[in-house]
């Protein structure tokens, strides 16, 4: 069982390592949100395989989208989301206003360009083909 | 009904598999960027180091432990307190050198490597290198010069994990000069 603090560490550290490798004669910052979306790709991947073998099959995507919100968002950032929006056609909002994995980088501008990387790494632990 | 009491285990472990999968695709990461092993070995030596100089901040100010005295005393607060409380283990504590500058730390399971096979062409990576560079910086931020290594590893078909630690010096707080 992995402590909180061990693990925000670790994920920091990623970060740092993905775009230290970008400095160095690469200019696409693309680049590195798509590597931190890869790596956070495969990790949901495995969470969410290994969390919903047992569970019934999702009847559709708002019944996805709850999940997500509540049983997967509190297993991986201990609480639930705050606020869910969708149009109805496919977009879905979901917003968070205590990011565990920013708080402790919010205070103070100086860290406000780095937020986004941190953040990209985050989403790519979506993963919606779990209706199969 | 069921399905409320599972959800509570279920997520303890999860947390704990967030952490393994995190870090395997660390591991997969860094050997897709580094062409041998070695150098996947030293990354992950310095990833950790980053992480114990911080990491020790967080474990001086949430657990109650004043100075150790000695070595062995350190032996005993890494595994009973550290590693227990950062990764739910506690592994024990064997072969001291006569002088007492050298011990074994055995983990029965390694949560690290929880789902991880090495592959034969990455025969000589340390997988959970991580963990040494860890214990390295963080030490080093109290005032102690060690050093870390793998003796043996599940993943390499030994039947524990071990870890040897070596007292190498103190290290001597210095002052600035002007400012004795």
């Amino acid at each position: 069982m992995a402590d909180e603090a061990l693990f925000l560490l670790l994920h920091n550290e990623m970060v740092t390592g993905v775009y230290k490798s970008a400095e160095q004669g690469e200019v696409v910052s693309d680049r590195c949100v798509l590597l931190a979306g890869e790596h956070g790709f495969r990790v949901g991947q495995g969470l969410i395989e290994r969390f919903t073998k047992d569970t019934a099959r999702f009847k559709d995507e708002l019944d996805i989208m709850k999940f997500i919100c509540k049983d997967f968002w509190t297993t991986v950032f201990k609480k639930q989301i705050d606020n869910l929006r969708t149009n109805h056609q496919g977009i879905y909002v979901l917003q968070d206003n205590k990011f565990r994995l920013l708080t402790q980088m919010s205070s103070g501008k100086q860290y406000l360009d780095h937020a986004p990387k941190v953040f990209h790494r985050r989403l790519g632990i979506f993963v919606e083909d779990k209706i199969l | 009904m069921s399905r409320q009491a599972n959800r509570g285990t279920e997520s303890k472990k999860m947390s704990s598999e967030l952490f393994t999968l995190t870090y395997g695709a660390l591991v997969t990461q860094l050997c897709k960027d580094y062409e041998n092993d070695e150098d996947v070995n030293k990354q992950l030596d310095k990833m950790g180091y980053n992480i114990g100089v911080r990491l020790i901040e967080d474990f001086l100010a949430r657990s109650n432990v004043g100075r150790c005295h000695d070595f062995r005393e350190t032996a005993d607060v890494i595994a009973k307190v550290a590693f227990k409380m950062y990764l739910g283990i506690t592994p024990s504590i064997t072969n001291w050198s006569p002088a007492g500058d050298e011990f074994s730390l055995i983990l029965e399971n390694n949560p690290l490597v929880d789902f991880v096979e090495l592959p034969d062409n990455h025969s000589s990576l340390i997988y959970s290198n991580l963990l040494c560079g860890v214990l390295r910086g963080a030490l080093e931020m109290v005032q102690m010069a060690v050093d870390v290594k793998f003796v043996q590893d599940t993943l390499k078909g030994d039947g524990v994990t071990e870890i040897r630690m070596r007292f190498i010096k103190r290290i001597e707080d210095n002052l600035p000069a002007g400012e004795e």
